[in-house]
């Protein structure tokens, strides 16, 4: 394990599967309850979220907990930076703090990269703007190498608000790195210029998108994408680029649905798809838990 | 007098003689002038003084970025012996006293010339016109509201109409703000860093605006930092219709693309963005072409802390009085694009045309305003010895070939590498 985790750009096939069998290991300690393991004494996790998260944030302090490591609250919200407090005085704060990692989501696409520059801490990226989320790739990948035993050869559709979305970027740059396909659709206010170069498949329908994969992926879409002009209404959005069970039709046989939460049931996925059996939305959760845990563990090894 | 020995101008070596401010005589044999004070050129080559047309010296207001001493050094460390300061200091210069200060200022330094830039309007708020001619007698040379977009149209045709009265030629900075709600140039680059992209056509709409008033009341507009393929080809076209528009492009997008920002590097935060391969090539074919008259630095210094941190929160701008030449001549004269006679008009005799200057020739008679450059010198850029305060550059350890050794400005030698003299 490298010292940081900021994104899956630049990550090696070993690395991430070095990350993906840790967290099946710890996936099994949390099948069995097993939630007092000590992979990580004497570590401190410090959080820093400058943007609200209770999922991530939530799932980091679980495996904090879960694997004996010190969990420390920096007081930070999206207000400070609205504030102009300076990142480089927090920074230098969390250099007194000795064999640590620290957390980081940040509205601001590289923030957790410049702090990485500045410090000795591990950093880990969770979440920067609409840049990487390299956690959430990382478990959207483990949910499905647990459901079809390999990545190598799937067929990944990435549906919704693309644009936005640091979670589609990493599953791109994760999932092509373990060799598997991605297939993007957005309408076109939400896909963003170049992504092609990426080297995703851009689809011109959500049908095309749907039809002969794998995974079909949602991406949250915002409600305030339709108060900024992105599309005209939500019902208009739903109808024509809702996935819907319907629509699951197109897929693979044994295709799974998932979606990186919150999902807005009747806006880019119906509720019946969500709450469906080839839904892994909720199995998601608990295997973010197992790769946050799997992160820390390694980090901790290495420090 | 002061006789400058042993220089190659348009190629061959030979001697000026200065007498004051003027240039005497342009002689190859020295002859009679052996024994007045001399300098020796070493065999370099000698060009007019650069002429900067887009330059913020930050003062008064911002000094802990650059002020106007400072910014002078930079200017004549970079062969420039004339600048043209942006009118977005604080207070904004939108009115004669600033001028004025601005003007004194620059005396006491007297490093290089100073002509000021005014605003076009009051406060740089896009409502009302600023008082253009008492400026003008204060000493300003043109007006613009550089760093804020003339967003209402018909203040615009207002202040093209009102300062060609005046003689004067309006610049526009170019951006439909509506479509720049980003940090980076919309395309792959900016999507795979997740920064949030500035459509090209944020400028180019402008760019076709402007041209179109300047054609429609027959006067004279000139488009500043021009980046883009569309913006080019627009200026094209116009000029082919006669259209009295003029253009500058900057060194950052002659040697520079968005690539830069991939590793989130402030310093190549600017405004226009950097912007992609196509376009870089299309700003060289203008360039080549004429369709580009200009080049000039749009140096904007900022300090260390303002631009060492989130990227979505640094200010724009490159500081780029110290490195212009180095980056122009490699990427254009020593990559055989371009002979060194058209680069020395692409940064003194044109835009001093442009805004009416008396600079930019050296010619018997003229201004002893010239630089002698070592064009065979290769160095890495290194803005920690700068003089400029704003030491935000994406070009460090970049390796260029030009270096200036001596500028001269009224007939004083202003910088000397060797000696460090008068800095």
């Amino acid at each position: 394990m490298r010292k940081d985790l900021l994104g899956l750009e630049g990550l090696s096939r070993t690395e991430i599967e070095e990350i993906l069998d840790t967290a099946d290991t710890m996936r099994e300690h949390l099948d069995k309850g097993e939630i007092n393991l000590d992979y990580a004494k004497g570590i401190s996790v410090v959080n820093l979220f400058y943007e609200n998260s209770t999922r991530t944030r939530t799932s980091f302090e679980n495996a904090t907990k879960f694997l004996g490591a010190n969990q420390v609250n920096i007081a930070v919200g999206s207000s400070s930076v609205a504030k102009g407090e300076s990142m480089y005085d927090t920074v230098k704060t969390l250099e007194s703090i000795k064999n640590s990692i620290v957390v980081i989501r940040h509205s601001m696409a590289g923030t957790p990269h410049f702090i990485a520059k500045k410090v000795d801490a591990h950093i880990v990226n969770a979440g920067d703007g609409q840049h990487e989320h390299p956690t959430q790739a990382l478990l959207d990948m483990l949910t499905m190498r647990r459901h079809f035993g390999r990545l190598e050869g799937l067929t990944v559709a990435i549906i919704g608000d693309v644009k936005y979305s640091r979670v589609a970027r990493s599953n791109i740059f994760g999932l092509l790195t373990m060799g598997a396909k991605v297939k993007l659709f957005a309408i076109k206010t939400l896909m963003p210029k170049g992504i092609e170069e990426m080297g995703a498949t851009i689809c011109n329908s959500i049908e095309e998108a749907i039809s002969g994969s794998d995974v079909i992926m949602g991406l949250r879409i915002q409600l305030e994408r339709q108060t900024s002009g992105q599309f005209p209404t939500i019902k208009e959005y739903f109808n024509e680029y809702g996935i819907t069970m319907d629509r699951m039709k197109l897929a693979n046989e044994n295709a799974i649905i998932m979606h990186p939460a919150p999902v807005n049931r009747g806006v880019e996925i119906s509720g019946e798809a969500v709450d469906s059996d080839c839904s892994r939305i909720f199995e998601q959760v608990t295997n973010g838990l197992a790769v946050r845990m799997a992160i820390i563990k390694l980090m901790a090894e290495g420090k | 007098m002061l006789l400058i020995k042993n220089v190659k101008l348009n190629g061959e070596l030979t001697n000026i003689l200065l007498t004051g401010n003027k240039i005497t005589s342009i002689v190859k044999d020295l002859g009679d002038f052996m024994d007045i004070p001399s300098i020796d050129g070493k065999g370099n080559t000698i060009l007019p003084a650069f002429v900067d047309i887009h330059t913020h010296l930050r003062e008064p207001g911002f000094e802990s970025k650059e002020d106007i001493t400072s910014g002078l050094k930079a200017a004549v460390a970079g062969g420039f012996s004339a600048v043209c300061p942006m009118p977005n200091t604080n207070p904004v210069t939108d009115n004669k006293y600033i001028v004025s200060y601005i003007k004194m200022r620059a005396r006491e330094s007297g490093l290089a010339r100073v002509f000021p830039i005014g605003a076009i309007s009051k406060g740089l708020k896009g409502d009302e016109l600023a008082e253009m001619a008492s400026m003008q007698r204060a000493g300003i040379v043109a007006v613009s509201d550089d760093g804020m977009p003339v967003t209402n149209s018909n203040l615009m045709r207002k202040a093209m109409e009102y300062a060609d009265g005046l003689g004067m030629i309006t610049i526009s900075h170019s951006e439909d703000k509506s479509l720049a709600e980003g940090h980076a140039n919309e395309g792959a680059n900016a999507t795979r860093a997740g920064i949030e992209g500035i459509s090209r056509v944020a400028e180019e709409a402008m760019v076709a605006r402007e041209i179109l008033l300047a054609d429609s009341l027959n006067v004279a507009v000139h488009i500043a930092h021009v980046s883009t393929t569309n913006s080019v080809d627009l200026i094209r076209w116009a000029k082919a219709k006669g259209i009295k528009v003029t253009c500058e492009t900057c060194p950052h997008y002659i040697v520079g693309t968005d690539e830069l920002i991939l590793n989130y590097d402030c310093n190549a935060k600017v405004n226009p963005p950097l912007r992609e391969e196509r376009d870089r090539q299309a700003i060289i074919a203008g360039l080549l072409d004429g369709t580009i008259d200009a080049i000039a630095t749009d140096h904007a210094p900022h300090t260390k802390s303002e631009k060492d941190r989130e990227f979505a929160l640094a200010p724009n701008g490159i500081s780029g009085l110290e490195s212009a030449f180095g980056l122009c001549y490699t990427a254009l004269v020593d990559s055989g694009l371009m002979s060194l006679d058209r680069l020395s008009e692409l940064m003194s005799k044109n835009p001093s045309d442009i805004l009416n200057l008396p600079c930019g020739e050296l010619i018997e008679g003229g201004l002893a305003d010239f630089v002698i450059v070592d064009t065979d010198k290769e160095y890495e850029i290194d803005s920690s010895k700068w003089y400029s305060k704003g030491k935000n550059t994406p070009f460090n350890g970049r390796k260029v070939k030009g270096q200036i050794m001596t500028t001269i400005v009224d007939g004083n030698i202003v910088f000397n590498r060797e000696t460090e003299e008068r800095i």
